[in-house]
């Protein structure tokens, strides 16, 4: 049994965050001339990191299996920051800013999420980037990039969670436009202009939080979490049940902020572009980072936000959910399908925390943390063994050259499909029943549409993730050696010789015909002795040009492999260990993670029953209470319910999709002929961008051009008009000016211009040279004054 | 710490802020240096602020944090303005050095 000691745990809690921010500011420094460019340093400080979390993560699931109270507060044992303090006392509501580090169960489980999938990444990468021009700086800001992470799960106060949650877009916004930084790479403009889409996208949701933590501190004069929690719940029992107006505007642009950073309807449109990034950044962004905060911070807020304002979160989810399912069935980039189905699985988070299963959502973030990391990561590995070929279309009976990542691909599309046994089925499972629960507690139209979106969602997600596998890994190779060519031609491939030439000798895929640079190599030469070659250790992104060897697909190096099968091997059982629970592992509940986290664990025993009431409407003096039994059994038929419902629509998605794609029996092309217009609406992505770029770019645009005309025109004309007048006036002026005036002023100038032209001497012009005479003179000043 | 402690640090920006402003060959680092010197004076009000605040009658000790909050905001205008005259000086003599772009003198 393990015990959480407050004398040492938060000083390892506190190390977790701080040890990828050392790594970070010693790479970012020393990075260059460490040797291999320094990244078995963060490498090593990860894995210490990932330790700290596991060890402590073990010690809230065994909390959780004592059935204890595990809510730890470092300001509880006098362990804070005195950001913004002031002696005029110390109790809540005071406008102290006093950061502490908070642990409880969901932050545990998501402290060890980040950890765990943050070091495998870390790993990942060592293969996948090797080469690389910035390797020491994409290293350097995927570790910040880490430490805003780790650091936002821990904190204590919503002022804290912004400034991680901030520096966690900055960093996106670095990492997407990596290669934007190459100009070697093809696609140099697209990442340049896809961070800055994603950066700018985050950003209006980002404004809406902030205005949303300002109205709670104004009001509540505190931005900590805990006595939020507690003053929210006094003041809606104060106010007879009702949250007051300024409660939900506070909430709704919290929910803005989660919008933004997790992508949902109508702010998702930075996350596809988001691929730009390399897929290590994707998978980070995508699984433990970034997309997972704005869902952490429903989970942190879950009793700040008021009825209405989870109405909202439910419709937002809910199409979400189904949107961005129904793009992932038509899109052909193998990281594009991933983009969209994460954009739909946070649909189904952020619906999850609407219709009132927070417990659910913060559930579905974990699991699904580990299988889209090992997706992606799979994904890259694909796109690393192909070449850097991203089309599916081109791809196709990969299973044969490249096992391991093939089963731990399709474990990972099981868990996602929502497979009995396999993690994502858990927690997707109760997401459905957390819809199907609210739906015959209370109908409302919001809960029917929530409770039919999803599990169509459900349906589109089995489709197109087995659609993936099958074009992927199943059916011949389509990608030709002559087509690899053409493409390479196509996408005009300069082949300007860094990379290889530095570490060729160290890889042992010294091809004969490697020669980079003018002399033309169509690859015929050495095409045929490339085949065997052992291409351990080569990994570039799509920025490397290939000299066009190789040209069958291969299976990526160790480290590359190491991580996904760890990550698989979380993806199948980090929802339910089956085989060492004697119970059925058919249930789909007593998790770890509904003992670790409920209601009671994350907000308290009052906060808790104070959301349950919430929940059933039972706010207020005048509000009939469900009868508790009543309760008890709509739970009970609604699980009964999502379990039949969720079998048959993942059931029917993969039939659907080996009818498709696999045996077929159903031509894809005759498909898309029946139902043409749908297709081209859904293909086109609903026509989203454009109608963004319509709506907000070009009306922006237009509104500045139109002041720009007013400045040149009217203003300048104004102006102008002035002048003018005033030139009339100054010809009368200047006879008298002339003679008079002058007169005296060219005597007086006289002198002055002889005194001056002494002076002048000291006047070079420069005025960094004026500014060391400034501070002389104030050093003697002050000198004088303090000698005197 | 003691103050004093902070006052050094504060000192030692300051010193590499001048060192800066006066030596270096390109705007920007110049503008840099001018960042160093106000967040010197910051440093010194945040201090002295703790060390002397929440006097009787005073903001509760909050007094220096609002000076550097004030100052930060007022870099930040600070910043906007130097980077268009540079922008200007830039289009005007060709270079962002300062040592080029003398006509002061004239």
């Amino acid at each position: 049994m393990l015990q959480f000691d407050p004398a040492i745990d938060f000083k390892l809690l506190l190390a977790v965050p701080l040890i990828p921010l050392f790594g970070y500011a010693i790479q970012i420094f020393f990075g260059k001339y460490l040797p291999r460019k320094g990244d078995w340093l963060l490498l090593t400080g990860m894995f210490v990191a990932m330790c700290i979390t596991l060890y402590m993560a073990a010690k809230a699931i065994s909390a959780g299996y004592a059935g204890e109270e595990f809510r730890h507060n470092s300001l509880d044992h006098g362990w804070g920051f005195r950001w913004l303090y002031s002696d005029r006392g110390s109790e809540a509501g005071s406008g102290n800013i006093v950061a502490g580090i908070f642990y409880d169960g969901l932050g545990a489980g998501m402290l060890a999420v980040v950890g765990v999938v943050s070091f495998f990444v870390h790993l990942f990468s060592v293969g996948y980037m090797h080469g690389d021009r910035r390797y020491h700086i994409f290293f350097a800001n995927i570790s910040l990039f880490t430490f805003a992470m780790l650091g936002l799960v821990l904190s204590d106060n919503l002022l804290f969670l912004f400034i991680f949650w901030e520096l966690m877009g900055l960093m996106s916004y670095l990492l997407i436009g990596h290669f934007s930084h190459d100009p070697n790479s093809p696609r140099i403009k697209f990442a340049a202009s896809a961070c800055k889409k994603a950066f700018l996208t985050t950003r209006v949701g980002d404004t809406c939080l902030f205005m949303g933590m300002a109205i709670l501190y104004y009001k509540f004069e505190t931005l900590r979490f805990t006595e939020l929690w507690e003053l929210v719940r006094v003041t809606v029992e104060q106010n007879g049940g009702e949250y007051p107006g300024w409660l939900t505007a506070a909430g709704l642009l919290c929910l803005g902020g989660t919008i933004g950073k997790s992508a949902q309807f109508p702010l998702h449109i930075w996350l596809p572009d988001a691929m730009e990034g390399p897929t290590p950044v994707s998978a980070m962004i995508h699984a433990a980072t970034m997309v997972a905060a704005g869902v952490f911070l429903t989970g942190r807020l879950y009793p700040v936000f008021s009825p209405e304002v989870l109405e909202v979160a439910a419709i937002a989810g809910g199409v979400t959910a189904l949107f961005a399912a129904t793009i992932g069935t038509t899109i052909n980039d193998i990281k594009g399908v991933l983009a969209y189905s994460t954009i739909s699985q946070l649909g189904f988070m952020v619906a999850a925390v609407g219709v009132g299963g927070v417990v659910p959502g913060m559930f579905h973030m974990l699991t699904h943390a580990f299988f889209k990391a090992c997706l992606f990561l799979c994904a890259g590995s694909v796109i690393h063994g192909c070449h850097h070929e991203q089309d599916m279309r081109k791809m196709g009976g990969l299973r044969k050259f490249m096992p391991i990542t093939f089963v731990c691909m399709l474990l990972s599309t099981i868990a996602i499909a929502g497979i009995p046994l396999f993690s994502g089925f858990y927690s997707k499972d109760q997401i459905i029943a957390a819809a199907f629960e609210r739906n015959m507690l209370l109908p409302s139209s919001t809960a029917t549409f929530v409770s039919i979106a999803l599990p169509a969602a459900a349906l589109l997600t089995a489709f197109y993730m087995f659609r993936l596998i099958f074009m992927t890994f199943f059916g011949t190779y389509r990608g030709g050696q002559a087509e690899h060519h053409v493409s390479l031609a196509a996408a005009g491939h300069a082949h300007v010789g860094h990379a290889h030439d530095e570490h060729g000798g160290g890889h042992g895929h010294a091809h004969g015909g490697h020669g980079h640079g003018g002399h033309g190599h169509g690859g015929h030469d050495h095409a045929h002795g490339g085949h065997g070659n052992d291409h351990s250790g080569h990994g570039h992104d799509h920025d490397h040009g290939h000299g066009g060897h190789a040209h069958t697909p291969h299976e990526s190096p160790l480290p590359i492999t190491l991580a996904l099968m760890v990550l698989a091997f979380l993806g199948v059982f980090g929802g339910h260990f089956w085989p060492a629970t004697p119970t059925d592992p058919l249930a789909h509940h007593g998790t770890w993670f509904q003992k670790v986290v409920s209601h009671d664990s994350l907000y308290g025993e009052k906060v808790a029953r104070f959301v349950e009431a919430r929940q059933h409407h039972a706010l207020g003096p005048q509000a009939v209470p469900h009868d508790p039994e009543h309760i008890e059994h709509a739970k009970h038929a609604a699980h009964g319910k999502a379990v039949v419902v969720s079998l048959s629509v993942a059931g029917a998605g993969i039939l659907l999709a080996a009818l498709m794609y696999l045996w077929g029996k159903i031509r894809p092309e005759k498909v898309v002929g029946v139902i043409h217009p749908l297709y081209e609406l859904v293909a086109h992505k609903y026509y989203w961008d454009e109608i963004v770029n319509l709506l907000v770019i070009k009306p922006t645009m237009a509104l500045a051009n139109s002041l720009k005309w007013i400045d040149e025109k009217l203003v300048d004309g104004f102006v102008l008009l002035v002048g003018f007048t005033q030139r009339a006036f100054a010809f009368f002026w200047a006879w008298f000016d002339r003679t008079i005036v002058d007169g005296l002023v060219n005597f007086v100038g006289l002198v002055s211009q002889s005194l001056g032209a002494i002076t002048r001497l000291v006047q070079t012009g420069r005025i960094q040279q004026y500014a060391a005479f400034a501070m002389g003179g104030g050093l003697l000043a002050a000198a004088w004054l303090i000698l005197s | 710490m003691s103050l004093g402690a902070y006052v050094a640090v504060s000192a030692a920006l300051f010193a590499i802020g001048i060192v800066t402003i006066v030596t270096r060959r390109n705007i920007l680092y110049v503008l840099m240096g001018i960042e160093m010197v106000l967040n010197a004076a910051n440093i010194n009000f945040v201090a002295f602020g703790r060390h002397y605040g929440g006097l009787p009658g005073g903001g509760g000790g909050l007094e220096g944090k609002m000076f550097a909050i004030f100052t930060i905001i007022l870099a930040a205008a600070e910043a906007a303005v130097a980077l268009a005259i540079v922008l200007n000086v830039f289009q005007a003599f060709n270079s962002v050095k300062p040592s080029e772009a003398d006509q002061l003198r004239e």
